[in-house]
């Protein structure tokens, strides 16, 4: 009973801080700052039309590595921790029917999905959408496949791969712009081309195909690491 | 038009976080938090963030709510 | 309308909290955890809100226009990190709840007395 008494009274202490922070917001009228400083110059230096997508790749593109490498620690954690002892062998259930429903329509679904990930990361300089949404989007496709044959095994050696080269290509994308440009993951080491066509915004679509297949990967294998072996034994 | 969408976007989302927080069954409370997310990522689009709203809606409702039902899963497949 | 939005995220902020402290499954735990991240993600969105103007996508390239006509970008770059970084949080919480179930057949947080003195 104490103890709930005290956890309402640290929520209302926080609710009594957000209400200060309510009413001495009375929203804003302009840009400050540094949105400013994007908005007026943003399109002009990097040449893509969406600007957060030119901010997550080339203003902040080191923020974006790193966003990269901890959700490939998060895969990697995953995957050491779930990982069977040599002699463990847990008992497997039957595995249930999957309806004809669902695998035939994952059949003429899942290519089209995956061409709809695609589709958002190469245009992401362009429209709403980039590298960690097309990711997703291709790893809801693997799902797709998983649900209609759970016992299917997504092969952790293509997976790996795919992962480290996009990876290595990345890193090297990075350190051809301090040669050829202005500094680390300046996009500019390609013509920026003409503003608001496919091929324009210097390497920001290169970038954005590497840091797609990498999420894509890096969550395929989450998903299946996480739902493996549990219908079947382990081999 | 905006505010009457915005009233109830928020009444569904707290509604949907007491349900996650207090409902009796796991499964329910899950689906209820991918609700929240759901709402969360209209709430986004309606803030002009459409590249926020595109992660929200396939990232934190759909492959976090599946996540979460594959971890139930291995659980109750644990407990018999 | 982005006051309403604002207070739903402060909301979602508390009741998700409330989650974390009072509930006693560990799953619970965890889904208190997510619905705190969606409560945070639109207060840090909606501070980047500026009244009447629309996504930060331009047609083409003129400063000024730029300047009165676009929310500002850069909380929405913050949020779309925080989201798939929130993910791969999640599911890394999950796999360790996971791993103490196995090891104790239980959920219950208050079975979990290896470090308590």
């Amino acid at each position: 009973m104490i103890k709930k008494l005290l956890i309402v009274g640290l929520l209302t202490g926080l609710a009594f801080m957000f209400y200060g922070l309510l009413i001495s917001y009375n929203g804003n009228e302009t840009l400050t700052g540094l949105g400013s400083y994007y908005a007026q110059n943003g399109a002009r230096e990097v040449g893509a039309a969406n600007l957060v997508s030119a901010i997550v790749v080339t203003y902040r593109g080191l923020d974006t590595l790193g966003e990269v490498t901890i959700l490939f620690l998060a895969a990697a954690i995953i995957g050491f921790v779930l990982k069977l002892k040599k002699d463990e062998v847990v008992e497997a259930r039957p595995v249930r029917e999957t309806s004809e429903l669902l695998t035939s329509a994952s059949q003429v679904i899942v290519p089209v999905i995956f061409l709809v990930g695609v589709y958002i990361f190469i245009n992401g300089h362009l429209t709403p959408g980039g590298g960690f949404q097309g990711g997703a989007v291709i790893a809801s496709g693997v799902l797709l496949m998983l649900l209609a044959n759970p016992t299917m095994h997504i092969s952790h050696n293509i997976v790996a791969t795919i992962e480290s080269i996009s990876g290595i290509a990345f890193v090297a994308i990075g350190i051809l712009g301090i040669v050829l440009a202005g500094g680390f993951l300046d996009n500019r080491l390609l013509p920026l081309g003409e503003f608001g066509t496919l091929l324009s915004a210097g390497a920001i679509p290169l970038i954005y195909i590497f840091i797609g297949l990498k999420v894509g990967a890096e969550l395929s294998n989450i998903i299946g690491t996480i739902s493996y072996n549990q219908n079947e034994k382990p081999n | 038009m905006f505010i009457a969408i915005a009233i109830i976007l928020a009444i569904v989302s707290i509604a949907g976080a007491i349900m996650a927080i207090h409902h009796k069954k796991l499964s329910v409370a899950i689906i209820a938090s991918g609700l929240v997310s759901l709402t969360a990522s209209v709430m986004f689009l309606l803030l002009a963030a459409p590249d926020v709203a595109l992660t929200e809606a396939s990232i934190g409702s759909g492959l976090t709510t599946i996540i979460f039902f594959y971890a139930l899963n291995k659980i109750r497949n644990n407990h018999d | 309308m982005e006051y309403i939005i604002l207070i739903s995220g402060f909301l979602l902020v508390l009741i998700g909290l409330w989650g974390i402290l009072s509930q006693k499954n560990l799953i619970k735990i965890i889904l208190g955890f997510t619905v705190f991240n969606t409560g945070i993600n639109i207060v840090m969105v909606t501070v980047g809100y500026v009244k009447g103007k629309t996504a930060p996508i331009l047609d083409v390239i003129s400063p000024e226009e730029a300047l009165t006509s676009i929310v500002d970008p850069v909380p929405q770059a913050l949020v779309l990190t925080a989201i798939v970084i929130g993910l791969g949080v999640t599911a890394l919480m999950l796999v360790y709840a996971l791993k103490l179930y196995q090891d104790k057949k239980t959920l219950d947080i208050n079975n979990f007395k290896d470090l308590k003195w």
